[in-house]
């Protein structure tokens, strides 16, 4: 490539071909800077709290439960579009002191001649809450597997950390199913 | 351009040789005369494709209700109009002027890197031939939007996307090549004496946008072979029921396309700050600061992304960071400006067509900005999101803005490369007509928008009606005046006034020092500055 350099005069910096060379990684190193923005985001969203993912499962711990104030926790259910299941809260809220395991359970049922699999995705809002949220057992933690024509009950074992912010009053789980046949482990 | 530089072999007095005849010197050249040129009829065919695609879009929109076209190949169309005035007019084109008058301006014999040169120009036809293909085959083309959203692009997309995956990784190779070149050309290739801070200041302007190139097109490229996973080989980068997350898309797109958008504007700031300080007869007010103000922009242009994505569903802090972030930018677009004006300040002010552009692009792009702050109000922006307002305000940075940028910097290269003047009565026409084109195709939708019209759609509510069919009568005049200029580059090339080496009286810099038109070899030996 530097085939066609001039022999003289037009010196004035270090050699093209090493500039060249140090631009061409910097173009390799912001592909790969691209990819990375993938995680980068899962961990953005984790520290900061927003985007309201829960947590992993945890472990189920007996805690100081406060009894001093209840907070409303209320059950939403999507489902994503094209998805044919029956899927619905079986308590539409709760009442509950910060501190305490509380399990409620969600129904879903797979009307269609095939079998399917199923995901939900969880979400907290506000978004602050979310990192308040503890789970020991939910239903979304795995896919869903449901033969034409069954339906399931499925439990979620949660509790808020009793640290959750006083003016925290009302907090809402949305859960909304995908059609994961494409995903099936 | 063209035939005059191989008609003016006698010209080169440096004892080379001259082009090679026939086709085969356009697609073996490593010339950068050559190769500018190509750039530039290159992006000017894609203007004229992607002007038609707009035509086709304002003529559906001239009445409402659906009249000439289906809705499926609306989206097509606005899809491709803009996809092809991004990556297909716009960036080429700037990189053809770099090509032209980088070496030229800072008395380097050629670019750097002369074969990756050829190369980075030949890989764009086949990338474009590969994107309007689409258009013939069954699944139509791309009809996402030319932002690609997943799962609009991924679950949701014909089977063209695939096409469509393939040419942006070529277009994207093509600009990093090209930019790559630019970056090398500067930093080795300057004459004795071309301190950095003596450089032109289109060559500075360049010099950071291939900077930003670099940096930003490997993304690009990234966020589609992630599509391209997503679609053909079972991953879940966007796809929710897979783990992934839609939004993620957004966030990294968007880390391409704020910067991108500098980059369609950067090099335009930069021959704007060529041409007004030469019909003004003043040196261009405060070099420095234009570099600096420069370097600012590109520097924010990396942390204001999500001013795009307000309402994406974005925690409160995110939506303070980035609005105050993007109103930053205000402060050195604005010291610009003044730079401008403060150049004009008393000066001995002249109106030849180059002149009047770079003109008509300080007061359109100073209007598109402000539309662009008023965009950055977080709050205010749930209300504009989407609307016609948001194309008013690009349309009115890009076209009045970009591409206004490349014409007055044709006019006022375009005797040094042909060694013709070309007629100014009729660059004051195709000026006038452009103008008039341009404020009365973007100004309404300001109002469409403000009032709700949604951007993307290809019907839309009454009381739109007046204001859309205004729109396309001035696109129609805009777009017909571009037909004005191919014919005047036609007749300027052919023949015409003999220019003087310095071309315009009040020019300075190394380019107005070597003979008009440009012989096929310069600065084989570097000249010295003092």
């Amino acid at each position: 490539m530097t085939s066609k350099l001039p022999e003289s005069g037009t010196q004035s910096g270090p050699k093209p071909s090493n500039t060249a060379l140090k631009l061409v990684l910097a173009a390799i190193a912001m592909f790969g800077f691209g990819f990375a923005l993938v995680p980068l985001y899962d961990v953005f969203c984790e520290f900061a709290g927003i985007n309201g993912k829960t947590a992993g499962q945890v472990e189920k711990v007996e805690q100081w439960v406060d009894t001093s104030r209840t907070i409303k926790v209320q059950f939403i259910t999507t489902n994503n579009d094209g998805m044919p299941w029956e899927f619905e809260t079986l308590q539409e809220e709760v009442e509950i002191h910060p501190g305490a395991w509380t399990q409620v359970a969600f129904w879903a049922f797979n009307p269609t001649q095939n079998d399917m699999v199923g995901q939900a995705v969880p979400s907290v809002s506000p978004s602050e809450a979310a990192q308040y949220v503890q789970k020991t057992e939910c239903f979304c933690f795995d896919q869903q597997k449901l033969k034409a024509g069954e339906g399931r009950n499925m439990p979620l074992i949660f509790s808020l950390d009793p640290d959750l912010p006083d003016h925290v009053r009302t907090v809402t789980m949305s859960y909304t199913l995908f059609d994961a046949g494409a995903f099936a482990e | 351009m063209t035939t005059a530089t191989a008609n003016h072999d006698d010209h080169a007095d440096h004892g080379h040789h001259g082009p090679a005849k026939g086709i085969m010197r356009w697609v073996l050249t490593t010339n950068h005369k050559d190769i500018g040129t190509m750039y530039l009829w290159f992006s000017f065919t894609m203007l004229f494709i992607g002007g038609a695609m707009a035509l086709i879009v304002r003529t559906e929109l001239f009445q409402p209700g659906m009249q000439l076209i289906e809705p499926e190949f609306y989206n097509q169309m606005t899809t491709m109009h803009g996809l092809i005035m991004v990556f297909g007019a716009i960036m080429p084109a700037f990189v053809g002027l770099a090509n032209w008058m980088v070496p030229l301006m800072i008395g380097a014999p050629d670019m750097a890197l002369p074969r990756m040169n050829n190369w980075s120009f030949w890989i764009l036809p086949f990338a474009f031939g590969m994107l309007l293909f689409t258009l013939f085959t069954d699944a139509g083309a791309p009809n996402f939007g030319w932002t690609f959203y997943a799962p609009l692009s991924t679950t949701y997309a014909p089977s063209s996307v695939t096409y469509f995956i393939f040419g942006v990784h070529m277009m994207g190779i093509s600009s990093i090549m090209g930019a790559i070149n630019i970056i090398v050309t500067i930093l080795n290739l300057r004459a004795p004496g071309m301190t950095l801070m003596k450089m032109p200041l289109f060559v500075w302007t360049w010099f950071i946008t291939a900077y930003l190139l670099v940096a930003v097109m490997p993304v690009l490229a990234g966020v589609v072979t992630m599509m391209l996973m997503d679609i053909h080989f079972g991953t879940s980068f966007f796809d929710a029921a897979g783990g992934g997350d839609p939004v993620l898309f957004q966030h990294v797109f968007w880390f391409f396309g704020h910067p991108e958008v500098y980059i369609m504007i950067l090099p335009a700031f930069g021959i704007v700050s060529q041409i007004i300080p030469t019909f003004a007869r003043k040196p261009l007010f405060g070099y420095a600061s234009m570099v600096y103000a420069t370097s600012s922009i590109a520097f924010l242009s990396f942390i204001v992304w999500a001013h795009h994505m307000f309402t994406v569903g974005m925690p409160l802090q995110a939506e303070l960071f980035f609005m105050y972030a993007t109103m930053l930018i205000a402060i050195p677009t604005g010291v610009k400006v003044f730079n401008w004006v403060s150049t004009m300040f008393r000066g001995s002010m002249t109106f030849e067509t180059p002149m009047l552009f770079a003109l008509a692009f300080v007061v359109l792009f100073t209007i598109g900005g402000f539309s662009g702050l008023m965009l950055a109000i977080a709050p205010a922006d749930f209300q504009y999101h989407d609307t016609y307002f948001v194309v008013a305000h690009f349309h009115y940075v890009l076209v009045p803005g970009a591409l206004f940028g490349i014409i007055a910097g044709v006019y006022y290269w375009l005797p040094k490369w042909t060694g013709n003047y070309y007629s100014e009565k009729l660059g004051k026409f195709h000026f006038w007509m452009s103008f008039i084109g341009v404020n009365v195709t973007f100004f309404p939708m300001h109002f469409v928008g403000l009032a709700g019209m949604p951007r993307r759609i290809p019907d839309y509510a009454l009381q739109f009606a007046d204001f859309n069919a205004i729109a396309t009568v001035g696109a129609f005049i805009f777009g017909l005046s571009q037909l004005v200029f191919l014919f005047l580059l036609i007749k300027t090339i052919r023949g015409g006034e003999k220019a003087t080496d310095k071309v315009w009286e009040g020019a300075e810099g190394l380019e107005w020092t070597i003979p008009s038109p440009a012989p096929y070899h310069t600065f084989a030996e570097p000249p010295h500055v003092k």
